[in-house]
């Protein structure tokens, strides 16, 4: 009973919050959730960018928060909770376990609005976003088909879920294309975040013949392995050019900075409604780092005539005729993947060696 | 598959880096743990090593002052850990786990403003492996040496086998313990350092990622043998880095079953060592983790 | 000089004073610290310790939240503790914690989407099978080969985290889920949750048990001659062998109610407050509660105090990251001193400090 009194008188105190806002009296107040250290240089780094890049945007007329290194569950439903408690007009819960915490927490608070990463549950109060990494995995995939010498790339990945696998399957599909002969090999690190870990991998796949390296781990490791080994790998998250200025050909990075500050206006604004976003290469969500000098001037343009392409929509990276790795037909010719079934991509496309774990 | 793409001699050297962060820390513990102290702190040790040899590489300019750093860095924590055990006489435990903890927040505390700096490099001498690699090794000969042949070493196990005969005998207990933990905690720092500085080489947060916890694994291990750790060392760094290869070379063997395997192998061969009942495996020392007050 | 000097009897006085003289000492150096970094220290140490407690505003939401955060390390550090007395060394209660969550959401799965009431308890006996099943590896092995249970303890936790993230990604992936890890959100299935059970209380099952658990622990170790044994084992071993306790037995009684205690306490996790596997259900509570039940002094109520402050300075922090933006580094740091300020002051209880000529040391 009393929690719901509190609750109440919250949600109450919140709604004239909102209204003053609406004057242009209140500041904004924006809470960010991150499920790593701002400091990992990888994936909740890249969300502190985005929201610094707000508070530079909007200056006094925002304040915002950050919880980092956030556990998934109930230590979430927590935060989310205070954040919701103490004044907050719009939350970013920036990793997929939050999805749960953040609906139950959106339930309870419905004047307060919640923008949940890489999800895909939404209410009037909550939207999800999430980017196209797949189109930068293309252009990427692309750049090593036509960059191997010995037909062998080697990828290093986190874990065994779709948005790990899609990457796999884009860009293994960009480099067979211009390069029949090219294998995949993939290492599985069951891990975010490992830089030793990440590095032995990326030693192992260079002495298995590897001579380019691609990464869907949030290390730099890997990249400075690739400097030493005197090869080429592409970078992740991160413009990683200060850890291979050699090695990186280019780097596909997350920049949430734009969106993030199109959903600041909109709440201040009051136009603020619950959609589902899932962007790519156009809107600058996932950009491409320039493209290094070692890469060849026809395989450059080449590659940056595929961006384009793919930004300006002439070009979707799944389009068929692909068949599964068990060589049934998955897309016809001329035929596009939906995006349902992109979201939960759990198989591996023809040509790719290997097995999905599990 | 492909095995005959895992070149063994490329495979010894990479198992030997791997391996290079948690010998150094181990031997470090090693040392502590004679003398009677069991410190839990291995983690924060190391990855205050991590910050204070990147920032003095990245400040100087210079790996092997980074190194100096580190060790120092490492020493210097530690002493809080052996000012609170053994002036304070603090539960060893509870300590050594609160410096973990206290490691890392302060690593990061200092490590802010050298997120996505890059270290100075240093030289490899022979198939890709650095100097550290043998200094490691280097000092576990010398600790080696040390505890069977010296003066020093035997007053060192004395104190940890038994500190108040130690006492009677006219032995400074307490400094004897404080001397042998900020040896540890300088070897954890060089663990850590080698980490941030070689072998990723990059400050993140966090980046030991429980490297700390293995280390205490390896000297129990070990049975408190310093060529052991070596051994032991070798072996995890080793499982790691093959599974990682095989997995390279397409093995049809499920990724979380190698993924598993060091620590499981860990586990069998210590099994199978301490199964040898004719060697009375027990060699822990017989203070370990036991309070001294002088008035006892 | 000032030289320590043993008390003949641990000071009453001197036990229950040490940790509010800590708490001062921690938010004086802590204080400094958050004004090194620029921050109000009086603003900070008010949100860590007062806020959670009192704040008007959310309070009354944070105060129970407190019980949500404790019961787990509460219910683990209780079983620790009985071992820790008896000198058998479980540095793995993680993996225990992660193995009888695991088990029992499995149970819980298999019945889905059945309603039944049998469910929960079916559930929470796996939990806590698990959790034993997972203690009794290190047990049984040096019990027959005298292997030492710190390590195999401590390195069955990455195996089981390895686990973890295997069940998480296959064969407890929720089949609704599009391919997403993670299994289903047991709180969404009535037979399997483990709620609030009075609303705004934050009381789930877990905080039931852990409350259980620790009269429970009381009374073992104050009446019961196996919690005589249990001391004498750690005290003295030779005593005790001399007294007929039989060393086998004890390990498998310590390792086996660690784990059961610590399987439970992933089980009530996994059931109530995380709701579902993930990859990361694992958070540590395991080493946590390793602090927790050393900074109880291995006392059942010493513990339970122990568990609310370190719950206390989990929240405290959290609000302090979101209302003063102070990093999550110098919360760490701020418990690490915390920590050290409650083992040092401890000295005093069972020490009195006398100003004199030392003795050689």
């Amino acid at each position: 009973m009393q929690l719901k009194t509190i609750l109440t008188t919250a949600t109450m105190a919140l709604g004239l919050a909102t209204a003053a806002l609406a004057d242009g009296h209140e500041k904004t107040k924006v809470g960010f959730v991150y499920v790593g250290p701002v400091g990992d240089f990888g994936w909740s780094y890249e969300h502190n960018e985005g929201r610094l890049a707000v508070m530079e945007e909007f200056g006094d007329s925002v304040e915002t928060t950050f919880v980092e290194s956030v556990p998934e569950g109930a230590d979430a439903e927590r935060v989310l909770t205070q954040m919701a408690l103490s004044g907050h007009d719009l939350i970013f819960t920036t990793s997929f376990g939050y999805m749960d915490a953040t609906m139950n927490v959106a339930a309870k608070f419905p004047d307060v609005k919640f923008e949940h990463a890489t999800g895909y549950k939404r209410a009037d109060n909550v939207s999800t976003y999430g980017a196209r990494f797949y189109e930068g995995r293309a252009v990427i995939g692309h750049i090593a088909g036509k960059m191997t010498e010995t037909n062998k790339v080697g990828y290093i990945a986190s874990y065994p879920i779709p948005e790990v696998i899609r990457g796999i399957n884009s860009a293994y599909l960009h480099a067979q294309k211009v390069n029949p002969d090219v294998e995949f090999n993939v290492v599985w690190v069951y891990s975010w975040f490992d830089p030793a870990k990440e590095a032995d991998a990326a030693k192992a796949l260079i002495e298995q013949g590897a001579d380019v390296i691609m990464q869907h781990t949030d290390s730099t490791a890997p990249m400075t392995i690739a400097e030493e080994a005197g090869i080429v790998a592409f970078g992740q998250a991160s413009d990683m050019k200060n850890f291979g200025p050699n090695a990186q050909l280019t780097a596909i990075i997350d920049n949430w900075a734009p969106y993030y500050i199109d959903r600041v206006r909109a709440v201040k604004d009051g136009t603020w409604s619950s959609m589902d976003t899932w962007d790519g290469i156009a809107p600058g969500m996932v950009e491409l780092a320039p493209i290094s000098d070692k890469v060849p001037a026809d395989v450059k343009a080449e590659a940056e005539a595929m961006a384009a392409a793919i930004a300006a929509g002439d070009y979707h990276p799944f389009t068929g005729p692909i068949n599964k790795q068990d060589g049934s037909a998955w897309l016809a010719e001329g035929e596009v993947a939906d995006d349902g079934t992109l979201a939960g991509m759990n198989f591996y496309i023809e040509g790719v060696q290997g097995e999905i774990p599990n | 598959m492909d095995l005959s793409a895992i070149n063994p001699i490329v495979l010894i050297a990479s198992l030997m880096v791997a391996s290079t962060p948690i010998l150094l820390a181990a031997i470090g513990e090693l040392v502590v743990e004679k003398s009677g102290v069991l410190n839990l702190g291995v983690e924060g040790m190391m990855i205050t090593g991590a910050i204070c040899g990147f920032a003095m590489a990245v400040e100087t300019g210079s790996p092997a002052l980074g190194f100096i750093g580190a060790a120092l860095g490492g020493a210097a924590l530690s002493l809080i850990f052996a000012f609170l055990t053994q002036v304070l006489l603090s539960n060893q435990v509870a300590t050594g786990l609160a410096l973990t903890l206290f490691g890392l927040g302060f690593s990061a505390l200092i490590g802010q403003s050298y997120i996505g700096v890059k270290p100075p490099t240093s030289a490899t001498l022979i198939l890709g492996l650095d100097a550290m690699v043998f200094v490691g090794i280097g000092i576990i000969a010398v600790t080696w040496w040390v505890l069977k042949y010296t003066r020093v070493g035997l007053i060192l196990r004395a104190v940890g086998e038994n500190h108040d005969a130690a006492h009677a005998l006219g032995y400074k207990v307490v400094l004897i313990r404080t001397a042998a933990i900020a040896f540890g905690g300088a070897c954890a720092g060089l663990g850590g350092a080698y980490l941030s500085l070689i072998r990723v080489p990059q400050w993140t947060e966090g980046m030991t990622s429980g490297a700390g916890w293995i280390a205490l694994a390896i000297v129990v291990f070990a049975s408190w043998k310093p060529w052991r750790v070596l051994l032991g060392a070798y072996l995890f760094g080793g499982i790691t880095v093959l599974q990682l290869n095989l997995q390279a070379a397409g093995v049809k063997i499920p990724v979380e079953y190698l993924s598993m395997s060091p620590y499981l192998i860990t586990i069998i061969v210590l099994v199978i060592m301490s199964a040898d009942r004719t060697r009375t495996a027990l060699n822990a020392p017989a203070m370990l983790g036991r309070s001294f007050h002088a008035s006892n | 000089m000032i030289r320590l000097e043993k008390r003949k009897q641990p000071s009453q006085v001197w036990s229950y004073l040490t940790p509010i003289l800590a708490v001062i000492a921690t938010m004086i150096a802590g204080g400094i610290m958050f004004w090194i970094l620029g921050k109000n220290p009086f603003e900070a140490i008010r949100i860590i310790f007062w806020d959670p407690l009192f704040n008007t505003q959310f309070a009354s939401y944070s105060r129970p939240q407190l019980l949500v955060k404790a019961a787990p390390l509460i219910l683990i550090a209780i079983g620790l503790s009985l071992g820790f007395r008896a000198g058998v060394w479980n540095i793995g209660a993680e993996g225990q914690y992660v193995i009888g969550a695991i088990c029992g959401a499995a149970v819980g799965l298999a019945f889905y989407p059945m309603e039944s009431f049998i469910i929960f308890p079916l559930m929470v006996l796996a939990g806590a099978f698990g959790g034993f099943l997972w203690a009794m590896i290190p047990a049984l092995l040096k019990i027959a080969f005298r292997t030492n249970e710190i390590l195999v303890s401590l390195l069955l936790v990455y195996v089981a985290d390895q686990l973890l993230a295997s069940m998480a990604l296959s064969t407890l992936r929720n089949p609704d889920g599009g391919g997403f890890p993670g299994s289903r959100n047991l709180q969404q299935y009535p037979s399997a949750a483990n709620p609030e059970l009075i609303a705004g209380t934050g009381a789930h099952w877990g905080v039931v048990a852990a409350l259980i658990a620790v009269i429970f622990a009381y009374i073992l170790l104050a009446k019961h001659k196996l919690g005589f044994q249990i001391k004498l084992a750690g005290q003295s071993p030779r005593a005790a062998h001399f007294a007929g306790v039989n060393t086998s037995v004890i390990i498998v009684v310590c390792l086996g109610l660690s784990g059961l205690l610590a399987g439970l306490a992933g089980l009530f996790e996994v059931a109530g407050p995380a709701g579902q596997i993930s990859i990361d259900f694992a958070s540590n509570y395991g080493f946590t509660a390793i602090i927790v039940a050393f900074l109880g002094r291995l006392h059942p109520v010493g513990i339970l105090l122990a568990g609310l402050l370190m719950a206390l300075t989990y929240i405290g922090g959290e609000l302090a990251q979101l209302m003063l933006g102070i990093p999550l580094a110098a919360i760490q740091a701020f418990q690490g001193m915390l920590l050290f300020f409650l083992l040092a002051m401890d000295v005093l209880t069972d020490y009195r400090p006398v100003i004199g000529k030392a003795k050689v040391v």
